[in-house]
């Protein structure tokens, strides 16, 4: 398989995997740090380099309302925001997921407001963690092509929509080195879309989006529940076909010097990246440390995180966002309710950091496996939740 | 121009068994609108009472694909279809010609709906808009909307003691519509059913979006009989209330002039939205003076562009 | 008619049986039923134009009745004849 070497930010390495795509349909409006990925779509679209229908809507409810009516034809569709844009396609974030229409969001991660940030965390995608989408972080550039390719494919393979998204600034605007795949091998990877139905068979016409009363509404979510149900047997065997058709080694949730960790980070997009470089380090001094990533945070995989993280003595859970209020953030929350019950309990403490894109540094990630340790061994006193990478 | 034998030919497109009000105007307007673009029409709803009556699962009233997104986006969410419908007769998936419509209420057209629509009109979809214009969220329950006339009463907007019903103009959207430079705007009333279907073909044959704002009456929001719902809409046009006119390629024609203007409590007082103003001499002479100088105005705009 | 299972259900609540609505009958809201006079009717159809609930029956672009199963008998096609071929009475229940 040829490779081509080039460098690329990470939106760079989006809009090339949505070229390389090629959909029918990109409805999209730019905001960001994820305007770029619009705009040079904008250009494919103007050099004849896709054979896409371009809309350049009002707003990302709209953006959003447009892809679920182009999907409903039966065509490949994505579009690409962030942020605010997030937040405004929300309510039809449950429409596309609820009709089962495999639109694909590139999507950066960006703080929501207020304050207003340009700067990345994971509120907003967080924020519609319930919408019923997929939902895959990546690391760095690399992940964000690739995995853009992938969960195309994922989508339409499980009829649910998808949004990849890269950490704002740090990912979206930073170059690195990207292995690219001829566009034809990606587009043999993608193959033809099979859609569940179409708006467009005048001679077998279909009422999409009606209105659902007590007698029918929650047999019909459950349908829609057991695709998401479905779609977590289904995405690591499609992971494994991506990886075998691209020389890969993605999982759904990725383990890194985990082999006899006492200690272990888990957490999200390219802080995972950080901490998978000092565990090297600490390894060197003979600290049993490793990061857990979770590169599909929807379907949640909780049965398989219980499973790497039982034998430790302490987890250490990075959320790059606050639910307010919960008991903790969202990949902290989810993580212990799947250790509800189970007969090992590790020692589990939440760190919040990063939010509106404040930097995590090396020394940080190597606070966070002293304080766990600590944490463990005075028998868990202090409070789970720790705001880290504040002024206290 | 159809004629109704013509019509009848078509068959049902939107059928019985919906659960309209009796004597709702809605339920016409989209019985001619599909009468008149026939079964290769793909049609969006936004969220109200013509697409809730129509699609209860699992019933649905639509022999044409139909698609629902949510209130405030029918225009979007057909230009999305529209978009698609492009992208896929390029690549010689889609062999037929299809023509595209989406309609909505006046809450979803005039107010939460407005910039999806001024958007997809922007852009030049190739779509009819249809607003059927009852003045109010009749699906909700009659609260106020922008297109509710002066001095209404809904439950937003109660006639009491003080304040009789909405005390602010109605948002004159065809006006809005024109100002957008579109080929086709125009406004009209089930009544008179040979200009709407004219109206309606003109949009339909158009290459781009065309607007077409409907006056339809609603027994149950303004509080009049449901067999007078026709001659309320008649009333309408020759009080001045909703002058039936068209605008096409920037040229004015104002489709029915009255030749003697009946008085407009002619029009009110046959519905109890109204009822409260029945001795309000001033707050009629306003509805009056405004009717009487929109009208004054459209003569004039006729005039200019022709 | 035993209602569909989750498991039974169509995707997404598509509806694939166009025009279903029709096995819906509303006929039972009336209160009032209108009367047709076959021989004042014009032919002119201009009650089939009108009625909101398409229950004014047409063959071969002649009225051939009105269909109970669907008519509310809101009365509009009594008012809007022009040729007074249309009367609404009292519905016995």
């Amino acid at each position: 398989m040829s490779i081509k070497i080039v460098a690329k930010t990470g939106n760079e390495a989006m809009a090339e995997a949505m070229r390389q795509i090629n959909p029918d349909v990109v409805a999209a409006y730019p905001i960001t740090p994820a305007t770029e990925i619009v705009q040079l779509f904008s250009n494919y679209v103007s050099d004849g380099k896709v054979d896409t229908e371009f809309i350049a809507v009002e707003s990302e409810h709209s953006a959003m309302s447009a892809c679920v009516g182009a999907a409903t034809t039966g065509a490949r569709v994505m579009t690409s925001t962030s942020s605010q844009g997030i937040a405004l396609m929300h309510e039809i974030l449950y429409i596309a997921s609820g009709l089962r229409l495999p639109i694909m969001i590139c999507g950066v991660n960006r703080a929501l407001s207020a304050p207003i940030s340009i700067h990345c965390d994971h509120s907003d995608t967080m924020g519609s963690r319930d919408a019923g989408w997929i939902q895959i972080l990546s690391e760095d550039a690399q992940e964000a092509y690739d995995l853009t390719i992938f969960a195309m494919k994922a989508a339409e393979k499980v009829l649910l929509p998808a949004m990849v998204t890269s950490d704002g600034f740090i990912i979206s605007h930073a170059m690195s080195r990207l292995d690219m795949y001829e566009d034809k091998k990606v587009q043999d990877y993608l193959g033809e879309k099979k859609p569940a139905y179409t708006s467009l068979d005048v001679d077998n016409p279909i009422t999409i989006g009606p209105l659902v009363v007590q007698d029918y509404f929650m047999e019909i979510k459950r349908g829609q529940i057991q695709a998401i149900i479905d779609a977590k047997k289904q995405l690591p065997i499609l992971l494994e076909e991506f990886n075998k058709t691209m020389n890969k080694n993605y999982k759904v949730i990725e383990e890194y010097n985990m082999e006899d960790a006492e200690y272990a980070i888990v957490a999200l997009g390219s802080t995972a990246g950080t901490a998978k470089y000092i565990t090297d380090k600490l390894r060197q001094e003979g600290k049993k440390v490793g990061v857990v990533k979770p590169l599909v945070f929807r379907p949640f995989y909780g049965e398989d995180l219980v499973k790497m993280l039982e034998n430790l003595k302490g987890i250490a859970i990075l959320d790059r966002s606050d639910p307010q209020s919960a008991m903790g953030g969202p990949l902290f929350t989810e993580i212990t309710s799947a250790f509800y019950g189970h007969e090992k309990q590790p020692a589990a403490r939440n760190y919040i950091y990063g939010l509106g894109g404040r930097d995590i540094s090396y020394d940080d990630i190597k606070d966070i496996f002293k304080d766990i340790a600590e944490y463990f061994e005075k028998g868990k006193k202090e409070e789970a939740v720790k705001y880290i990478t504040i002024r206290e | 121009m159809p004629t109704i034998k013509e019509l009848t030919r078509t068959g049902d497109l939107f059928t019985s068994g919906h659960r309209a009000c009796a004597g709702c105007g809605g339920t016409i307007i989209l019985r001619l609108l599909m009468a008149n673009a026939g079964k290769n029409t793909v049609v969006g709803a936004a969220t109200g009472c013509m697409e809730v009556v129509s699609t209860i699962y699992p019933y649905t009233s639509w022999d044409v694909n139909f698609v629902h997104n949510a209130f405030e986006n029918s225009a979007a969410t057909v230009s999305g279809i529209e978009t698609a419908y492009r992208a896929l007769k390029k690549k010689g998936k889609i062999k037929k010609d299809i023509k595209f419509i989406a309609y909505g209420g006046d809450g979803g057209t005039f107010d939460i709906g407005l910039q999806s629509l001024s958007g997809a009109v922007e852009r030049g979809h190739n779509m009819l808009y249809l607003c059927y214009n009852n003045g109010a969220y009749m699906n909700t329950g009659i609260q106020r909307s922008s297109a509710t006339p002066f001095g209404a009463h809904t439950t937003t907007s109660p006639a009491g003691s003080k304040i009789k019903g909405k005390m602010q103009q109605r948002k004159d959207l065809t006006e809005i519509m024109i100002a957008h430079d579109m080929k086709y705007v125009a406004q009209a009333t089930p009544h008179n059913w040979s200009d709407l279907s004219n109206k309606i073909n003109k949009a339909l044959a158009l290459n781009g979006p065309a607007f077409i704002n409907v006056l339809s009456p609603c027994p149950l929001g303004w509080g009049s009989d449901p067999a007078q719902s026709i001659q309320i809409a008649k009333l309408a046009v020759e009080t001045l209330y909703w002058p039936v006119y068209e605008y096409e390629n920037g040229k004015y024609k104002i489709n029915i002039k009255p030749k003697k203007p009946k008085d407009i409590e002619e029009f009110l007082f046959v519905q109890n939205r109204f009822k409260h103003l029945k001795n309000e001499k001033e707050l009629i002479d306003k509805i009056r003076k405004h009717l009487n100088e929109k009208w004054n105005e459209l003569l004039n705009k006729e005039k200019c562009t022709n | 008619m035993s209602k569909k299972t989750w498991k039974e259900i169509d995707i997404a609540s598509i509806i694939n049986k166009p025009g279903s609505a029709k096995d819906f009958k509303t006929g039972d809201w009336r209160s009032q039923k209108p009367v047709w006079n076959e021989d004042k009717c014009k032919q002119c159809l201009i009650c089939w134009v009108y009625c909101p609930d398409s229950a004014i029956t047409v063959k071969d672009e002649k009225m051939t009745g009105i269909n109970f199963d669907y008519c509310k008998g809101c009365g509009i096609c009594a008012v809007e004849c022009p040729f007074k071929a249309i009367t609404m009475v009292e519905e016995k229940k």
